[in-house]
């Protein structure tokens, strides 16, 4: 059962009430796009998240109660009909050395090889459930789960931008350099989000994402290409791909 | 065309360009940013004939030192910082003409924390991403430097505007902060939910744009503090595991992991970014629809404003 709640005087939240699969954040994402075709002057934007979408709004414009009985209405019906595209996002990622100095140590706590770390992390297609903390940085799904390792009792006081990281049962990239507790395994010479750029970001809430590992001195051409601006970054469209739980 | 406005002598403790920020862009993981009082930003671009999301300059307790270099008409609302020009008292909440080679100055803070200086034609500064907003931890917007000298689309305004006195906020009676409850209720107990409604709570000196910390008898939670990362509006009150409330500011990041209690209403938001550290304050909840006619009538006002100021131009 959907439930709207206020958050403030300006924003609602629409609340699933169902557990955090890649169904639900299909119909999430689906949510969104019937949002996106609304033309209302009221709504500002919206926040996806794992179980809920937030919708901020102008209250002098649209009253609580009349949002909430539209937004109700746009959430009513077959979430998952309709065509659904989506893109696979390729980050190249130089896995361990300096870029990533926790790689030995989630290794040593899965018991797995190094080799085989980098080859289970780069091996799955994350589904990004949401973005947010970061410009641009992606909280995804789909960690192996030998692969999970707690945070860092001390975090880092900054992260180089493009690490790649672990969090108990999460895996991401950091946008921006920024403090942080995540277990770096690696890093990518791709900037996941530049303002400068015509499109700042390289995804959205629902795209995938796949880590792809190169060699360090495929790192340094990558890191030049990206500063010469030569750099394109692999993507595929995925369409009506049925969810599995 | 731009010309040279003013030359920062000093850029004072925190000043910064803020309009009323970035939107439309947290759904990428983009932080809004923004005036930390938007009805102070909004009234003094008002009273100098801009648009009310123009960007201006928001000055923090300290203020900067700034010469002027052409002629301008300028507005200066929200904290009373005692601004001055050439050392004589500068009005505040009212628009008025200063000159090239006049100084700028702010001295002791009188009431509140935060004020706003809007020029007429507004500041020429970088546009990112929709926003003149300064978010240093993106680069995003511009940020201030000793020497730096800042340029503006000059207008030759009218001026003399002001607010009538009746209007202008009273930062040093805050009382109580009036908030909407929820969306996460559920996750704290009986008695933490009492407790923060009924106690007296003080602004930590570790506040700033991003979230007022506040020093607070515990709340508990009843089974832990941690919840699904979701969206955190402004003024929105989290309280992670050690008991102690966080309200959401300007600069504060898009979603959060800490339970919801409340959220500050709209029109009260000003209020807590006025609040200096070890500034003390009560909550109370009311209802969404009540919160709502407040900030509608607040809405009314400033929309009655600026056909007021469009009528005085004509």
């Amino acid at each position: 059962m959907i439930s709207c709640d206020p958050v403030g005087d300006a924003a609602i939240r629409i609340k699933f009430n169902e557990d955090v699969t890649p169904t639900l954040n299909r119909k999430i994402r689906s949510f969104c796009r019937r949002l996106s075709h609304q033309a209302v002057e009221a709504i500002i934007e919206w926040v996806p998240s794992f179980d809920s979408v937030t919708v901020y709004y102008s209250p002098y414009h649209m009253s609580y109660e009349t949002i909430r009985n539209m937004l109700l209405e746009l959430a009513s019906g077959d979430m998952l009909l309709g065509e659904d595209t989506k893109m696979l996002v390729k980050i190249p990622v130089f896995y361990g050395g300096s870029a990533g100095p926790d790689l030995e140590k989630v290794a040593k706590k899965s018991g797995l090889s190094v080799n085989e770390v980098i080859e289970k992390h780069s091996g799955v297609d994350y589904l990004i459930y949401m973005i947010g903390f970061l410009p641009g940085f992606p909280y995804l799904g789909g960690l192996p789960k030998e692969l999970a390792t707690p945070r860092l009792d001390n975090p880092r006081s900054s992260v180089p931008a493009g690490s790649v990281g672990i969090a108990g049962s999460q895996t991401g990239a950091y946008p921006l350099a920024s403090p942080g507790g995540w277990n770096l395994i690696g890093q990518t010479p791709v900037k996941l989000f530049d303002p400068d750029r015509d499109a700042p970001f390289l995804y959205q809430a629902g795209d995938k994402i796949r880590f792809v590992p190169v060699s360090e001195s495929d790192y340094r051409t990558i890191e030049k290409q990206v500063h010469n601006n030569t750099f394109q970054v692999e993507k595929e469209v995925i369409r009506n791909e049925q969810p599995s739980d | 065309m731009s010309q040279p406005l003013f030359k920062f002598r000093k850029t004072g403790l925190q000043t910064t360009i803020q309009d009323l920020g970035r939107q439309g862009l947290q759904q990428y993981g983009v932080v809004v940013s923004g005036a930390m009082d938007p009805f102070a930003l909004q009234v003094s671009n008002l009273l100098v004939g801009n648009g009310r999301d123009e960007g201006a300059l928001e000055i923090a307790l300290m203020g900067p030192e700034l010469d002027v270099l052409s002629s301008a008409v300028i507005a200066i609302c929200g904290a009373d910082l005692s601004p001055a020009v050439n050392g004589v008292r500068a009005p505040m909440w009212r628009s008025f003409e200063v000159r090239e080679g006049d100084r700028i100055t702010f001295g002791r803070p009188l009431s509140g924390m935060r004020a706003y200086l809007a020029v007429a034609g507004g500041f020429d500064v970088s546009v990112d991403m929709g926003s003149k907003s300064t978010y240093e931890r993106a680069n995003l917007g511009t940020v201030i430097e000793k020497n730096m000298v800042i340029s503006g689309f000059n207008v030759n305004g009218f001026h003399g505007l002001g607010l009538s006195h009746t209007d202008i906020p009273d930062y040093n009676d805050p009382g109580y902060i009036r908030v909407v409850e929820g969306p996460d209720t559920d996750h704290f107990t009986e008695k933490g939910i009492e407790s923060f409604y009924s106690q007296q709570h003080i602004i930590s000196p570790e506040s700033d744009r991003m979230g007022y910390r506040l020093k607070s008898a515990e709340i508990p939670h009843k089974n832990g503090a941690d919840i699904w990362s979701d969206a955190i509006p402004f003024g929105t009150i989290q309280i992670p595991a050690n008991g102690q409330p966080i309200i959401l500011m300007a600069d504060r990041q898009t979603t959060g992991g800490y339970a919801r209690i409340a959220t500050v209403i709209s029109i009260d938001v000003p209020r807590v970014s006025q609040l200096p550290p070890d500034g003390k304050i009560y909550f109370h909840p009311i209802k969404v629809d009540e919160a709502q006619k407040l900030a509608v009538k607040e809405e009314q006002f400033l929309r009655i404003l600026e056909m007021n100021v469009k009528d005085a131009a004509d």
